[in-house]
């Protein structure tokens, strides 16, 4: 008797407490943004920060370019050079010169006109050695800028950076850098408010709050209006953007969706238009079931594993290449990945604004065998163990494990697999306490040289003891001086010759992007920077989904 | 009494010290820092950064200045989310995670000690089995799959709940509360069971079913005062515990909370955002045990008599 009532109480309880506060029955976030132009944006994590010019990922990006404008933009199509807040600009005979013509009706979010000077001053502030700009390096092509940032010049107007008038800029290079435009499409050398920055405190401290909601004045498309640390972030159509006009979207927000599965969750839900990955485990389903909202394609980045070539038997280039020519990239795209990410045998990615790189090796087990062989190891005997390293993630181990297992299927040899967290790897790199890591690298812009750019003796980003004066002489002086574009990328080709030849690193994919978008979404094609403009997005509310 | 709570107070402060010591030094011993990324920055940049949050410093001037800050309430800088402060964040994270462990330590009690004072009642018999192995069963559950769980079935399938967001849209707030409070309440289910069962045979019980009082006073108004003890001993390490241990449960419901800043500041080495979330929640520990030891006090004569000697 008490049995049965008690636990009647509790389940009607517990009906109650569900029922009481159901949400199913209302219009689903989605939904109810195709009708109000609000875009649910799941973007992966929660942004550092605003502050243009000192954050650096991806997430932030994503925000940045709805909330200000460079001097160019990008046709998200084409990936063309638009006019962003310069209308116009010309480009000297020798590639070195560029002035811009600022348009008169580009405003700041707060009504104040943007001249050059904002631009001369906001570059300034960017390029300080005080502020420490992790991407300040996007500026080097410009003359003397190099020197300024490393605190060897501390006269900026030696800089190539000229105000002639209100709305005229003068840019100068210090070589000609064919695909510097885009750069001044990227974030790091978008104008910043000078008012706003100095009412907050000094212009190259970074932990001031200018860049916070309610204080931080911009120029672009949307303004910030909501700023929920982990929550969410809302920017809203600026009316005062000179291109306001052609703006279709009322609002983006932005949600931190750090975890890829709740992601998806809410993307099922309808709760976002957008999300940033797809679970490798749900790709199948996504793509046999629902193609229509499924979008993977390929993206500048490149899926490698490097050497440490200091230590044996590493340091043996025979070596290296057995190892490159014994793994079936292909096999490994297909199964593991789920066909993500592509089959590679080169470190820039193909089709790079038509740079194709070279095809040097493919997976060949008998040629691997052999030099193994003629580097000392028949048959893999006495091939001292090695360790492969990666940072500490399901998708890296699976392919590490696939790669261990045809290592020693195709050559007989043992490798150990050790995961680190994420700094703690990035330390080994640094201290080159590694034999061989797994590595990543998504290019800032369209163009070989941000890919082999690494790979220059003593660069930052080599970590494998790589070194070759003939790469090193191309890499830094004749393909930057070089204005044809086809010679120049004959140079890259050359240079990543070198590189496969001599094999400080072992392609194995090319990155390929996984977004769901909601079939309202439109305007947001598939282009290989994953790049977005929001002025060309647009969401259909007469969606037949129901 | 007072004197209990002075010198429990005057305990905590070399335990919080200790706290503070072993973090500052501990963070500051794992490999990689805050400002490694996986694009090398120059030389120039890093001494940039390391001056501006003072660890060009020798490590004891750091350590001095940090703990001098401290006492002044001021636990700095975030590395991470620069122009924002550790008190800043913290703040703002902590109303909704204490918020949420409210409700799940609510769900946990109701739940908890309804399943455990009713299993007690005829220990032995389907009525205990049947609570007790879902108590079981709930211990055994991790967040990380009750909550997608519960998701899945009310949230997709019925359609019924919001499965993600904090106070966004009505009922957002009752999965996650439920899946935090799940462990809890099966622990509570637990202890009250046996702390009943304790009391249940006690003279004082005979005396009272004996002089004729009906059975649901004697179960309400005499047994369960002795039973529930352990329950409250427990409730404050357990509200400790679901502010410091919801981290699985924010994530999967995106909840902006303290838990999530607790994690991502150790993957990201926010030094000082690790510090002071570690700081802040062992201080909230002492504080619960403390708590929850003058509450257990004030329920238990025998206890407050050895306090008072």
């Amino acid at each position: 008797m008490m049995k049965s009532t008690g636990l009647m109480r509790l389940t009607i309880l517990l009906c109650f407490l569900l029922t009481a506060c159901s949400g199913g029955d209302s219009e689903s976030r989605v939904d109810a943004g195709n009708r109000e132009g609000v875009m649910h944006f799941g973007n992966h994590g929660e942004p550092q920060g605003l502050d243009p010019h000192i954050v650096t990922g991806v997430p932030e990006h994503h925000i940045l370019t709805a909330l200000f404008e460079g001097l160019v933009t990008k046709n998200p199509y084409t990936l063309d050079i638009e006019p962003g807040v310069a209308e116009s600009w010309e480009i000297s005979e020798d590639g070195l010169t560029y002035i811009f013509h600022l348009r008169d009706d580009a405003l700041w979010s707060n009504g104040d006109q943007i001249t050059a000077e904002d631009f001369h001053w906001s570059w300034q502030r960017a390029m300080s050695p005080a502020l420490g700009s992790e991407y300040s390096y996007m500026y080097y092509a410009i003359e003397n800028a190099e020197l300024f940032n490393k605190g060897i010049l501390d006269d900026f107007s030696q800089v190539g950076v000229k105000v002639l008038d209100d709305y005229t800029l003068q840019v100068n290079l210090h070589s000609p850098t064919p695909y510097i435009l885009q750069l001044f499409d990227h974030y790091s050398t978008f104008p910043v408010h000078r008012e706003t920055i100095e009412t907050f405190g000094s212009a190259t401290d970074r932990l001031t709050e200018w860049a916070r909601e309610g204080n931080i004045v911009t120029n672009g498309a949307f303004v910030l209006t909501e700023w929920q640390i982990n929550s969410h972030l809302r920017v809203e159509k600026n009316p005062l953007y000179w291109d306001a006009d052609k703006v279709a979207l009322n609002a983006i927000v932005f949600y931190p969706t750090e975890n890829q599965t709740t992601e998806e969750r809410m993307f099922r839900d309808g709760q976002l238009h957008r999300t940033e990955e797809i679970p490798l485990e749900k790709i199948k389903a996504y793509r046999d079931e629902q193609p229509e909202v499924t979008a993977i394609a390929p993206w500048i980045g490149s899926y490698f594993y490097m050497f440490n070539t200091t230590r044996e038997p590493l340091d043996d280039v025979r070596v290296r290449k057995a190892l490159a020519m014994a793994i079936d990239r292909e096999l490994i795209a297909e199964t593991v990945t789920q066909g993500v990410y592509s089959k590679s045998t080169a470190l820039v990615p193909p089709g790079t604004l038509g740079y194709n790189p070279p095809e040097l090796f493919d997976f060949d087990p008998e040629q691997a065998q052999a030099l193994l062989a003629e580097a000392g190891y028949p048959g893999g005997e006495n091939f001292p163990a090695f360790e492969i390293l990666y940072n500490t993630h399901e998708d890296h181990r699976k392919i590490a494990v696939a790669i261990q297992q045809m290592w020693m299927k195709n050559l007989n040899i043992t490798v150990n697999l050790v995961n680190q967290e994420w700094k703690v790897y990035l330390d080994s790199q640094n201290n080159m306490n590694y034999e061989v890591a797994r590595r990543g690298w998504i290019g800032d812009y369209v163009d070989p040289y941000t890919f082999l750019g690494m790979y220059i003796t003593d660069g930052g980003n080599n970590k494998t003891g790589f070194s070759n004066a003939r790469f090193d002489e191309i890499i830094l002086n004749e393909a930057p001086a070089e204005l044809d574009r086809d010679k120049r990328y004959a140079l890259y080709y050359e240079a990543e010759t070198i590189l496969l030849n001599e094999m400080p690193i072992l392609p194995i994919f090319t990155y390929q992007f996984k977004h769901l978008y909601q079939t309202s979404v439109k305007g947001m094609p598939s282009n290989i920077m994953d790049y977005y403009n929001y002025k060309y997005v647009s969401l259909e509310s007469d969606d037949s989904e129901g | 009494m007072w004197r209990f709570i002075g010198l429990r107070v005057l305990q905590a402060v070399p335990v919080i010290l200790a706290v503070i010591t072993v973090t500052f030094f501990l963070v500051r011993a794992a490999p990689g820092g805050p400002f490694d990324s996986e694009k090398a920055v120059s030389e120039q940049v890093r001494a940039a950064l390391e001056a501006r949050y003072k660890l060009d410093l020798p490590m004891h001037e750091q350590y001095l200045s940090y703990l001098g800050d401290l006492l002044k309430g001021d636990m700095g800088p975030s590395f991470y989310y620069p122009g924002r402060s550790v008190n800043d964040l913290i703040f703002q994270g902590l109303p909704i995670t204490a918020e949420l462990g409210l409700y799940a330590l609510l769900f946990a009690l109701i739940i908890g000690c309804v399943a455990g004072v009713f299993a007690s009642l005829k220990p032995n018999t389907a009525q205990d089995y049947v609570p007790m192995s879902l108590a079981m069963v709930g211990i055994c559950m991790p967040s990380f799959l009750l909550g997608p769980l519960l998701v899945l079935v009310f949230g997709i399938w019925l359609d019924l709940m919001p499965i993600s967001g904090w106070g966004s849209s009505p009922g957002d707030k009752v999965l996650p509360s439920i899946t935090l409070g799940a462990m809890y309440a099966a622990y509570i289910a637990r202890l009250s069971r046996s702390g009943m069962l304790e009391v249940m045979n006690q003279d004082y019980l005979r005396t009272a079913r004996a002089k004729g009082l009906p059975e649901h006073v004697v179960v309400l108004k005499h047994a369960l005062r002795g039973g529930l003890l352990p329950v409250i001993s427990y409730m404050g390490p357990a509200f400790a515990a679901l502010l410091s241990g919801s981290f699985v449960v924010e994530t999967v419901f995106q909840i902006p909370g303290l838990g999530r800043f607790y994690i991502q500041a150790a993957f990201n080495r926010d030094y000082t955002m690790i510090l002071g979330t570690t700081v802040f929640l062992s201080t909230l520990i002492v504080v619960f045990n403390l708590l929850s030891d003058i509450i257990a006090a004030w329920l238990n004569p025998r206890l407050r008599y050895q306090f008072r000697n």
